[in-house]
């Protein structure tokens, strides 16, 4: 039986169409979109929860989102061992939730950042990477106005030292220069995963580079890997 | 009726980038007096509560819970009668 993907759906994402497009069209499958005020997610076996700009981005992003009532299944579900992506907004709701620690500052630069960027894949160890090489670069754009990820030194060297730090931006050659650093993340962050490995939040958008003709198809490798795992299982 | 003051900010140890721009801009105005800015939220609830306190307790677990991110922010509060 092949695994069931379910798109979380929050008044104002908007890259939830993408994902299911990503799911669905390239990846073959079964991708079902989950409205935020529904709860049951019994027969799912893989979450999204998509980039946009859930409930206007008010007080905080991801600060109002966090309280959908779908969001206390999320929390069980990745309790449980659920596998879990955040997606740029989706990143942002899953650290307000607590499913991942830190938060995020406006952009280093202050301005919001629409291009392709380039992470570099730190660890192998999580379902969402396992057939991605660590030290492997993947091309991804990102769209946002604060993912400047921020944690205080406690809890950074527990990422490091944990090897919860799944993805840094880098340049092309893989190397975590200062201008690489698109956003001012401390350590480069791009992405990081939970200490038990289920849960990733990351602000590139794999979901939106599956198919070469828009620049890049890096992001399968993520959905590839997840649907490996998920097969295996 | 209690009006609550919050008062959210970016913890010290956190840059402000917002905070940062502005003290550029100010600094071009010819304003070179000002040393710093720090940019937050300022927030009023009206609360009904039977007592300055209870509003005052009603407001921190506003704040807690959802007004601020303690990850980066810090909250002040003060609470007045309306």
């Amino acid at each position: 039986m092949s695994a069931n993907f379910g798109v979380i759906v929050f008044p104002g994402s908007n890259c939830d169409h993408d994902a299911y497009h990503a799911l669905a069209h390239v990846m073959n499958a079964n991708a079902q979109f989950i409205w935020h005020k529904d709860t049951d997610l019994s027969d799912i076996d893989f979450l999204l929860v998509p980039g946009g700009f859930s409930y206007g981005d008010y007080l905080r992003s991801g600060a109002i989102a966090r309280f959908s009532p779908i969001m206390q299944s999320v929390t069980e579900f990745a309790q449980k061992g659920g596998p879990v992506l955040g997606v740029c907004n989706g990143f942002q709701i899953l650290l307000e939730a607590g499913l991942l620690p830190g938060a995020m500052l406006h952009n280093e630069q202050l301005r919001f950042i629409c291009k392709q960027s380039y992470l570099r894949c730190e660890t192998s160890d999580t379902l969402f990477t396992r057939t991605i090489e660590p030290g492997e670069v993947l091309q991804l754009p990102v769209a946002h106005g604060e993912g400047n990820y921020v944690t205080d030194s406690d809890q950074l060297k527990k990422l490091q030292d944990n090897n919860q730090i799944v993805f840094r931006y880098c340049n092309r050659e893989g190397e975590t220069t200062r201008e690489a650093n698109i956003n001012g993340s401390i350590d480069h962050i791009a992405g990081i995963c939970n200490q038990k490995r289920n849960v990733l939040g990351m602000m590139p958008h794999p979901e939106r580079a599956v198919e070469s003709i828009l620049g890049s198809d890096d992001g399968k490798r993520i959905f590839e890997s997840a649907l490996h795992e998920l097969a295996a299982v | 009726m209690y009006k609550a003051t919050v008062n959210v900010t970016l913890r010290k140890s956190i840059l402000d980038p917002q905070g940062k721009a502005a003290h550029h801009a100010l600094t071009n105005l010819g304003l070179s007096d000002i040393e710093s800015v720090r940019i937050g939220k300022l927030i009023e609830l009206n609360i009904d509560a039977d007592s300055k306190d209870a509003a005052f307790d009603i407001a921190e677990t506003a704040c807690t819970k959802l007004l601020a991110n303690e990850v980066m922010e810090d909250f002040e509060i003060t609470v007045h009668e309306n």
